[in-house]
């Protein structure tokens, strides 16, 4: 399959007073057309920079992309100018971010954000854009669209602002929707509904989304693909039922153990990762994950492990797949 | 059985918001929590949970209701009894970035229970107890002197436990002490709470919008909705056999970390249009889905309560 | 199961023996240990404004034009009330650094002077400004309610009244003095700093730890001194360094007017007012002064703007 989107050997760093922060430090993966894939990892793993370099949203300075290459639809996104930027963003990329109440503008129309893109990507008619806006709101389940339309952001609850959002988005049917942590801000209830709003539409045009998220539930109800960050790196990718099932990196292992399952005992305590994250500010030489890992080797302080393949689709990348690792343990 | 540590009753906060409209942040909620035990409250954003928290505390003053510590009425207390009532009863925030204060030494975040209640004799003694404190918690006390911003979350939420933990409380309100950290270091932190529960005997209200947590913590666990407690049961109990239909909306929103269950549920979807617990002058909800205002809490089976 | 492994640059795999896999387990307080060297608030913000360049220029300026004020007129050895009638409206020259006024007094001199008043009225009116802003505006944020709407009520009528005729009504009724000129620039100078610090206190007495040191039992004295001014520290004194150059321009102006310091004494306003009539025949008479009322005006604000970026870089971006 071609894949629409293939980000090559991804540097990302932010100059700090005192040095320079390696945000993401070689990423590579590709996105599937029709496909979603989960980038999940916590706060400081990169997997924020990762998306806002693809729509090339983050300011530079502070930020430096080192090196690398986003190939989307043959063609590079990091080697466009500024303005060729703009025609990619909303047209054929659509985002949507975290925080509902702040990514709407409160001054302008619901309708008029929405069919602002309309008329300035697909040159339609102002009669035009609105009914394809309706239709939109109609889509994300907005009842009363019409109405809702000529109304402002601030008489919408935090649902149905993130509704509207996923309406602006999709509304010039992009062939890639990068969705910033969508939900995390939103009750669990409401969470869902997005979540189901965003796989129906995603149905309908056929849209490859990349989801970045925190919260493993969602990426199991939504993702085909999981692609696990930790410290800038890529440490394990693979379909969901891969990750899910059958994890092979330490991270992706104590992620899953340290999440209370309902079936689960009060006193049978929680299998935390202990530590904290490093800082990038200066990054490990060797595994990133290496002073919290129960498994951790003296090779792992020392080099960075490289990628293992185990299935076409599922890489992890730690020292314990090496064989010698292996032979090690079992002897 | 003995006397309950804490008793609540008939609990009311309002908020007014001006031109009429008054916010019932908590529309008279009742329950009790026995020495040593974890009651958790569930509930979404404006359910009220968090203010319940704080009106507990008496950091808000009630709007009807009372509160018993051991049996006294904290709410009729003279303010230099309540001062001594404070070392009893602490709290854990949600915001492990806004609840330590930036130009404080963590030394200092510590030490400022100490230094209220006069606990620490000399300079001395009190180093030695907040680095005993950061011991408890699992920080590293060569840090005592640095500033809340050079910590990660997790870090600064354990300051935020020995904060609480400084007096020798007997009975913490954790509000939502997790939600803002990340998953790996969330169970660091629950762990060390039941850790310290165990060791010093505490009593916890944990709050929480996170069920399968909430669960995971909780001898019983308490679910709000409006400003009001929908049911109440034993935390298996609750999760094995919920009754009402918004606990049952929640349970089934959780979402699940495995690919093959989230496949094949079936959620129950709520109507995201209802508007929060505002009430205009004349009393009238804006939307009340479960007709709450004529239905009470009722015991259904043991120690399961459930409105009705 | 299929397993290759990439080859890295930096270790072949050959390279690697066995004792490279033994186990050595997670090192928690490695994990935890803090990389980043200690910093206060206080000391990142200077850090801050040192590596703003313009800043720190006109930081310089501001306190070579403070130092000249105070040694400016003793290096000189003329004085600023001395009449020399044979050296009236000379040029500078070596012997009269910046030249004579019109009775021969030394422009130098009586610069640096004017210098030294429209400083110590602006620095003053400034510091009484910030303790009253402070104490007021601190009552109003803390206990807010009625108390603060009762105050606020009383600062918004004040505010309207225009402050020029408050300043030459007193002018009128009070000897026109350094003294009164402070006084009249403070009766309603105040009202901005106190609103700063209402609306900052506002804001910081429903954070978390604020609320947390309630919950512990502090009083309203520890909360106010221990927590919430030294927050609101930053906006307090951008506004200070701010309505210094605001001072200097009022006092300048009503100098300028006539309502200032009276002669012989000197300020920077007044000695461009009495230079106005003969600005085509002696230039330097009006120069030396206007410059350097531009550049403490020009070097404070710049200062004030580097200062706010300092201590609130969320501003800057």
């Amino acid at each position: 399959m071609e894949p629409i989107l293939e980000v090559k050997d991804l540097h990302v760093s932010f100059s700090v007073r005192g040095g320079e922060v390696k945000a993401v430090r070689g990423v590579n993966f590709t996105v599937g057309r029709g496909e979603t894939i989960a980038i999940v990892g916590e706060s400081g793993s990169g997997k924020s920079v990762t998306a806002q370099t693809i729509m090339r949203l983050i300011p530079s300075p502070p930020s430096m992309i080192k090196q690398g290459e986003i190939i989307f639809n043959g063609q590079n996104l990091l080697a466009k100018s500024n303005k060729d930027m703009e025609a990619v963003r909303g047209k054929d990329i659509g985002m949507i971010f975290q925080d509902p109440m702040t990514s709407l503008n409160p001054t302008i129309k619901v309708g008029k954000q929405i069919t602002e893109g309309l008329i300035k990507h697909q040159n339609l008619s102002a009669a035009d854009a609105k009914k394809r806006g309706v239709e939109m709101l109609k889509l994300v389940g907005i009842k009363n669209a019409e109405a809702r339309f000529n109304q402002y952001p601030h008489e919408f609850s935090g649902g149905m602002r993130q509704r509207v959002m996923i309406a602006i988005a999709l509304s010039c049917q992009p062939a890639l929707l990068i969705a910033d942590e969508p939900t995390t801000a939103l009750d669990v209830t409401i969470q869902a509904q997005i979540i189901s709003v965003m796989k129906d539409m995603q149905q309908r045009f056929g849209t490859s989304i990349i989801m970045i998220t925190h919260d493993l539930g969602v990426v199991a109800g939504m993702a085909d693909r999981v692609m696990v960050m930790y410290a800038g790196e890529v440490v394990e990718t693979g379909t969901s039922m891969e990750i899910f099932k059958n994890p092979q990196h330490p991270y992706t292992r104590g992620l899953l153990r340290s999440l209370p399952r309902i079936d689960q005992r009060k006193d049978e305590p929680l299998v935390p990762i202990i530590g904290t994250p490093p800082d990038l500010i200066k990054p490990p030489i060797g595994c990133p994950f290496a002073a919290r890992c129960d498994h951790a080797m003296s090779v792992c302080e020392k080099i960075d492990p490289a990628a293992t393949h185990l299935s076409d689709t599922h890489m992890s990348r730690c020292w314990l797949l090496h064989p010698m690792a292996q032979e090690v343990t079992t002897s | 059985m003995s006397q309950p540590l804490i008793e609540v009753e008939g609990l009311k906060k309002y908020f007014n918001l001006g031109r009429g409209n008054i916010l019932k942040a908590v529309n008279g909620i009742d329950f009790s929590i026995n020495e040593g035990e974890t009651l958790g409250v569930v509930g979404e954003s404006g359910c009220g949970k968090s203010t319940a928290g704080r009106t507990i505390l008496r950091l808000y003053e009630p709007t009807a209701g009372s509160v018993r510590f051991n049996g006294t009425d904290i709410y009729k207390l003279s303010p230099s009894k309540m001062k001594a009532m404070r070392r009893d009863m602490q709290m854990i925030f949600q915001d492990p970035y806004a609840s330590l204060n930036p130009r404080f030494t963590v030394t200092d975040i510590i030490g400022e229970a100490l230094d209220i209640h006069n606990m620490a004799g000399s300079r001395k003694e009190r180093k030695k107890r907040v680095e005993e404190l950061l011991d408890l918690v699992g920080l590293n006390p060569d840090h005592a002197t640095r500033y809340p911003h050079e910590f990660s979350g997790g870090q600064r939420q354990r300051i935020g436990i020995a904060r609480a933990l400084a007096v020798n409380p007997k009975f913490i309100i954790c509000d939502e002490p997790i939600s803002a950290l990340d998953v790996s270091i969330q169970a660091q932190v629950v762990n060390l709470l039941q850790d310290l529960q165990k060791r010093l005997g505490l009593t916890y209200l944990f709050i929480a919008h996170d069920l399968s947590m909430v669960k995971h913590i909780s001898d019983r666990v308490a679910v709000m909705y409006m400003g009001r407690v929908v049911e109440l049961a034993p935390s298996e109990e609750l999760y094995a056999n919920p009754l009402h239909a918004y606990t049952k909306t929640l349970l089934s929103a959780i979402p699940v970390p495995d690919p093959e269950i989230e496949a094949n549920k079936k959620h129950i979807l709520l109507n995201d249009e209802a508007a929060g617990p505002i009430h205009s002058k004349d009393g009238a909800p804006s939307q009340d889905l479960f007709n709450l205002d004529n239905s009470q809490l009722v015991e259904v089976s043991k120690g399961h309560w459930v409105a009705m | 199961m299929a397993l290759h492994n990439e080859l890295i640059p930096q270790a072949d795999a050959a390279q690697l023996s066995p004792e490279d896999f033994r186990k050595i387990g997670a090192n928690e307080k490695q994990s935890e240990v803090i990389q980043r060297e200690s910093l206060s608030a206080w000391r990142d913000s200077w850090e801050r404004l040192l590596q703003n360049k313009l800043a720190v220029t006109a930081m310089i300026v501001m306190l070579i034009i403070i130092i000249m004020s105070i040694i400016g007129p003793m290096i000189s050895n003329f004085d600023y009330q001395t009449n020399d009638l044979m050296n009236t409206n000379k040029a500078p020259n070596s012997v009269h650094w910046f030249g004579t006024d019109d009775l021969g007094r030394d422009m130098f001199v009586r610069t640096w002077m004017g210098a030294r008043i429209s400083l110590t009225v602006g620095l003053a009116a400034a510091l009484i400004d910030l303790m009253i802003g402070v104490i007021y505006g601190g009552i109003m944020g803390y206990f807010g309610g009625r108390v603060d709407e009762i105050m606020n009520k009383f600062a918004e009528i004040l505010y309207s009244v225009p402050y020029l005729l408050v300043t030459i009504l007193l002018l009128v009724v009070f000897e026109p003095s350094m003294g009164t000129i402070i006084l009249a620039l403070t009766i309603t100078g105040w009202i901005n700093m106190s609103w700063i610090v209402r609306g900052e206190i506002i804001q910081l007495k429903n954070r978390e730890y604020v609320l947390a040191s309630r919950s512990m039992g502090a009083g309203s004295g520890r909360l106010l001194f221990r927590h919430l001014l030294p927050n609101a520290m930053g906006p307090i004194i951008v506004t200070l360094t701010l309505s210094v150059p605001n001072a200097i321009f009022s006092e300048a102006f009503l100098s300028y007017l006539g309502l200032g310091v009276q002669e012989p004494i000197a300020s920077l306003g007044s000695m461009i007012n009495a230079s106005m009539s003969a600005w085509n025949l002696y230039p330097w008479r009006m120069l030396f002064p206007a410059i350097l009322i531009s550049l403490t005006m020009l070097a404070f604000n710049i200062f004030g703007d580097g200062l706010r970026d300092a201590l609130d870089p969320k501003l800057k971006k």
